[in-house]
Parts: structure tokens; sequence; C-alpha cells
């Protein structure tokens, strides 16, 4: 179990640059996140820590340790693909003792490290088999159990969901937490799906582009968002043009058109000055309300129904107010309302971040 | 007509093409030849329809024909080897390049736009007398005496693989470019050098590739009679310049008919042999 540091690191393929100079350091035993979509860097930093890329500059230290000249054979990680990578000649014994045998392990113990760590992901009795003969979320499980019987000083996980299909991957999910905390190995995941990310990781480092776009807790990073990417790419966001009149102590004042002014908590909105300013309103804190209903303590507009996307225990509505298109996503009670409806759009101030305007 | 006769009759119909042109070209024949290989060659010039063993004792005790299948087997054998060694770095150069891929294959294609025979008979310009080899060891004063290199089992080797190499290097290609990358990177991950992950993945999974590769070499190479012609030396004949001899030069179709027969049976059986220890199906089982 070991730190991972990037210190200013940079990755170029040929005039292409793919990871603009980031720094991140990940203490012992953290379960961070790299979340971003396709493109945005977050598998070149993977595989630059695994040892599969050199970084064109900066420095990678694992345990304190410089490894930018430490071939991937002697850097003692466990990495799981999201293809499994497993080996289809060997059987699963032997696909999860391979890497002790690079090891200085006696034969008579292999035996029994490979059966923990079988029963460690709830596998105990598949070692006769052949990978091919499990299926996709068992070979997943093989493919862990494989980089953690090692004991490796990192665990990186190259999307190893998002081949399963939709119910094991949330079950998987549980469950790689599960044993991650377990052995309290230090991990990086790497996912393009936002959920996953907030379920698992102890720290989220949002990528956009190359460049670090804000990196925090799951909840910072959820309600904070530090730019207008982070407010859209995790979860959907309705960012509101708006005009900041003044800063006090505990709000920040902005004024919404329709909408009219929303005093923003100031730790949810630090960057905000006078003058131009963007509101950030989740879809899940936009409420509709019939027409005529009082909203105590919410800031509310009239609004148009014009779309209504019903997914059973969630409704998600398109709605109109003024001249904007607003999403929001609201738990149904009763039956939604129908398109065409004439409603109320409320939302409480303190559910709102502000970024700073253009 | 139901539906049920409709679907059986389908296969059949797409077989249709394929399966007359097997039976036709190929299977027919072949009777012919079993038939011809029992009758026997008169003095006349007409052959004597009938059932006689005489040309498959002949070709089965006479010694000269044994021992010349032998040879032919042993240089198939070390044809099918050189190609193996000198193919497979080549096909894994191929399939871990990136982008130029078929460009690379386009140029291990290239030779096949040539004349097999034109391909071989270059070699006399290369290694005879007065060709470029002697020419420069000549010239630079390695040597007072032109060399000569030709005509002999070395050469016969060195064209055959000349003209089976590209045969061994798309099948391992093949196979190696099926693999996935990935498993040479966990493989390290997990403590390997590239060179044991090379060891313990990448080749028992190119196996399959190898084999059917060595198994098209070594067929075809002991099959083979212009090779033999053009390069070897009157010692050098192999086993398909006695069927040429018998039935081209001696007119003797009896007896080049039962000869070629045994060459037949004899690869047929090794083929056998090969896929039974070679266990191709087991590798492939572990390919799922």
């Amino acid at each position: 179990m070991s730190s991972v540091v990037l210190d200013n690191i940079v990755k170029r393929f040929g005039s292409f640059t793919a990871v603009h100079p980031t720094s991140l350091e990940i203490p012992e035993g953290t379960f961070l996140t790299l979340l971003g979509p396709s493109g945005c860097g977050k598998t070149t930093n993977l595989r630059m820590i695994a040892g599969l890329l050199d970084p064109t500059e900066g420095e990678i230290l694992i345990g304190g340790r410089r490894v930018n000249d430490v071939p991937i054979h002697k850097r003692n990680l466990g990495i799981v693909f999201q293809n499994y990578a497993l080996f289809p000649h060997k059987s699963v014994a032997d696909n999860v003792a391979f890497g002790l045998k690079y090891r200085d392990v006696p034969k008579s113990e292999i035996a029994g490290r490979v059966q923990a760590a079988l029963d460690l992901v709830q596998l105990p009795d598949v070692g006769g088999r052949y990978p091919r003969e499990l299926s996709g979320g068992q070979q997943q499980r093989i493919a862990l159990a494989r980089a953690i019987v090692i004991e490796p000083d990192v665990l990186l996980l190259d999307e190893p969901l998002s081949a399963l299909d939709a119910n094991l991957r949330e079950d998987m999910r549980v469950e790689l937490k599960r044993i991650q905390d377990k052995i309290g190995v230090t991990t990086v995941f790497v996912t393009h799906d936002q959920s996953e990310a907030l379920a698992m990781s102890d720290r989220i480092v949002v990528m956009s582009a190359g460049r670090v776009e804000q990196v925090g807790t799951p909840e910072e990073v959820y309600n904070r968002p530090a730019s207008e990417f982070v407010a859209n790419f995790l979860g959907a966001s309705n960012i509101l043009e708006s005009r900041c009149t003044d800063t006090g102590r505990d709000a920040v004042q902005l004024d919404v058109p329709v909408f009219g002014a929303v005093p923003v908590p100031v730790d949810k909105a630090p960057e905000v000055r006078p003058g131009p300013a963007k509101l950030v309103l989740r879809a899940e804190k936009l409420l509709l309300l019939a027409e005529d209903a009082e909203a105590p303590g919410m800031v509310t507009a009239p609004a148009v129904v014009e779309t209504v996307d019903y997914q059973g225990q969630t409704v998600r509505y398109f709605i109109r107010a003024g001249d904007r298109q607003l999403q929001a996503i609201n738990m149904i009670d009763g039956h939604p309302f129908a398109k065409g409806t004439q409603v109320t759009a409320a939302f409480r101030p303190r559910d709102c971040a502000g970024l700073p305007g253009a | 007509m139901s539906v049920e006769a409709r679907e059986a009759r389908q296969p059949w119909i797409l077989l249709a093409p394929a399966l007359s042109a097997v039976t036709l070209l190929l299977f027919v024949p072949l009777v012919f030849i079993v038939v011809y290989s029992f009758w026997l060659r008169s003095a006349t010039g007409a052959d004597l329809p009938g059932f006689h063993l005489d040309n498959w004792r002949e070709a089965l005790t006479d010694r000269f024909y044994r021992d010349i299948l032998i040879s032919t087997l042993r240089i198939a054998a070390i044809t099918t080897l050189v190609c193996a060694l000198m193919g497979y770095p080549a096909a894994y150069f191929i399939a871990r390049s990136r982008g130029n891929k078929m460009i690379l294959l386009l140029l291990l294609m290239l030779p096949f736009w040539i004349s097999y025979i034109i391909r071989t008979m270059s070699w006399i310009n290369i290694l005879g007398v007065s060709g470029a080899l002697n020419t420069l060891l000549l010239g630079i004063g390695v040597i007072s005496e032109p060399l000569n290199m030709l005509y002999n089992e070395a050469t016969v080797i060195l064209g055959l693989v000349h003209f089976l190499l590209p045969f061994m290097v798309l099948n391992v290609f093949v196979s190696l470019d099926g693999i996935d990358t990935n498993l040479e990177d966990a493989a390290n991950s997990l403590g390997a050098t590239r060179w044991q992950a090379f060891l313990q993945v990448t080749l028992p999974l190119s196996l399959p590739g190898l084999a059917a590769g060595g198994l098209l070499c070594f067929v075809l190479g002991a099959g083979t009679y212009i090779t033999p012609l053009v390069l070897g030396g009157p010692r050098d004949a192999m086993f398909a310049n006695l069927v040429f001899e018998a039935i081209i030069t001696q007119l003797n179709w009896p007896l080049g008919s039962a000869l070629s027969l045994m060459l037949l049976v004899v690869l047929g059986v090794l083929v056998m042999i090969y896929n039974r220890y070679l266990g191709m199906a087991q590798l492939m089982k572990g390919l799922g």
C-alpha cells in the first residue's frame, strides 16, 4: 500500500497534448476516481501510473519513490482492464497464480493464497475452470482476484465495470467497494460514469480535455461544482445567466431573469464577485408545483410543461420559463403533469451554486 | 413447399457451386488416378486396363523411391522450421506495428504478383557462377574463383523458403493480430518481463497460427517439383519430380498415378498425426 503523487506530468503524442500539466496527490488507502468523458486524458493518466506509457514531462512517485524509469513489471501494481484480459489458455487458478510466480512466494503457499483471493471475490469454486466458462461478471471478479493476490502497492482499475450490463454493474460496484475497503489498498479508478464515481470514491478528479477541472469528495464535486463543465457532467444542471448584485457574509445575491433575486450560500459560490455570474440549478432540485400552489421559502416562476419523459419512479420535464428551457427531474406524486400544463417552477436558494460569469 | 423444407434446402443451394467444383475438378480426377494406378503400361503405348498390382509393388518396394520420399519429407521439414523461425518475428512485427499494417501486408503479398517460376529462377542470377554474389565477391577480392553455390539441397531449401515464407507469416500474423494486447500488459503488470510475458502468453496463444502455417509450408514444400527442378542438382530430385518424370517424360501414367497416390497417402497420414498430437482443437478451445 502506497501513496501516489503525480508532479506536473504532461503527455504528448506528437503535436497532440493528451494530458496538460497535472499534479495530483493520492494519499495511502484512498479510493480516487478519474472521471471524465472519453478523450479527457483519464486513461492516459492511469497508463502513466501503470508504466504502460511514459510521461513526456514531470514525475510520478509511488510510495515516495520516483518510478518514471521503473519498468511496469517492477512497479508492483494490480491492474484490472475493461475487457478483463484474463489469459484464455490458463485455468482460473493459474490466472490468479500468475503474478505469484514472479514473486518469491514458496510453491506451497501459492495454492492457499489463490484460494484466499477467490474466496475474497466470492467465487471459491471456479479455480479449475477456464475463463471462457465464466460469465462477464465472474471474469471481472477473477481479474480483480488476480490483481489483488499479489498485494499490490496500488490498484489501478480501467473502466472495469463498463463491459457489464446495468444490473450486474451496480452489484459489482458494491462488491468492488467492499473488497477495496477490506484490503485498504490505494486505488485509482477510471470511469466515464458519474454514478459509479459518486458511489465509490473517496475523492473524484473530474477531467476534461486533458485538464483537471475539479478535485474533491463526491459531495463537493456534486454540490459545489467548480466549473460549468463539472456541473453539467455530474448530473443534469440548469445553468442560468445572472448578475451578482451583492456579496454578503452569508449569501451572494444573484439576480436571475424570470425567477428574481436568489441568495446563494457563500460557500457554494466562493468565486462569485459583483457583476455577471451563473446560477447552477440541479434538475432534481427544480420542483414543479400546481399553478396556484404556495411555496414558502422558495424562489418561484410561472412555467409551461413542454416535454414529459416518464421514467416510472421519476419523471423528467422540459419546461419553459420566460424564454428559457429548463430541465426538472421530480419524484412522481400521483400523476405527472401533462404536456402543456401551466405550473409553478420552484427551488430553494440553498440548493443552488454560483459560478463567476463569462 | 413448407418453410422447413425451404430452410433445409437453402444450405445445399449455397453449397452447390463449391460442391460441384470439388466433385468435378478434384474427386472425379482422383478416382481416375486410382483406377489408372492399377493399369499396366504396354510397350506399344496404349495402357492395358485391368487390376494389376505391379505399379504398386514397384513403388512400394524400390529403395530408390523410398529414399527420395524420405529426403523429400526431410527437405519439407527443414523448410518449415526455417520458415517458422524467420516468419514468426516478421509476423510479430507486423501485428504489433501501428497504422501501417495494411502496407506491410501488401508488401508481403507483393511477390505473389510475380510468377513462382520467375521468382525461383531469379536465384540463378544471384547465386550463379556469373551471378550477382560471385561478381561482388570477385570484385572486392574475397575470392579468386567463382563459388559453386547453386544446384544443391541448400539452394532447394532456400528457394522453398523464399516461396513459402509469406504463407507462414500470414498465418502467424492472423493469430497474433487476434490476441488482445492487454494480455501482455496484464502479464507485465503482474511481474513478468516482456520476454516472460511473450513465452507465457503470446506464444501459446499464437500456436494455432504457427501450426497452421507449419502444416501449409510442409505440405506445399513436400509437393513441390519446380524448385528442385530449377535450383536442385541431379541428385536433389524430390518426390513430385519422380511423378513428373514418370508421367510427362516416360508417359508411364499407371506408375505415375501410383507414385502420386503414395505421396498423397503419406502426406494425408502425416497431417492426421499432426492434427492429433499438436492438438489444434485443444488450443482452439482455450481461445474460446
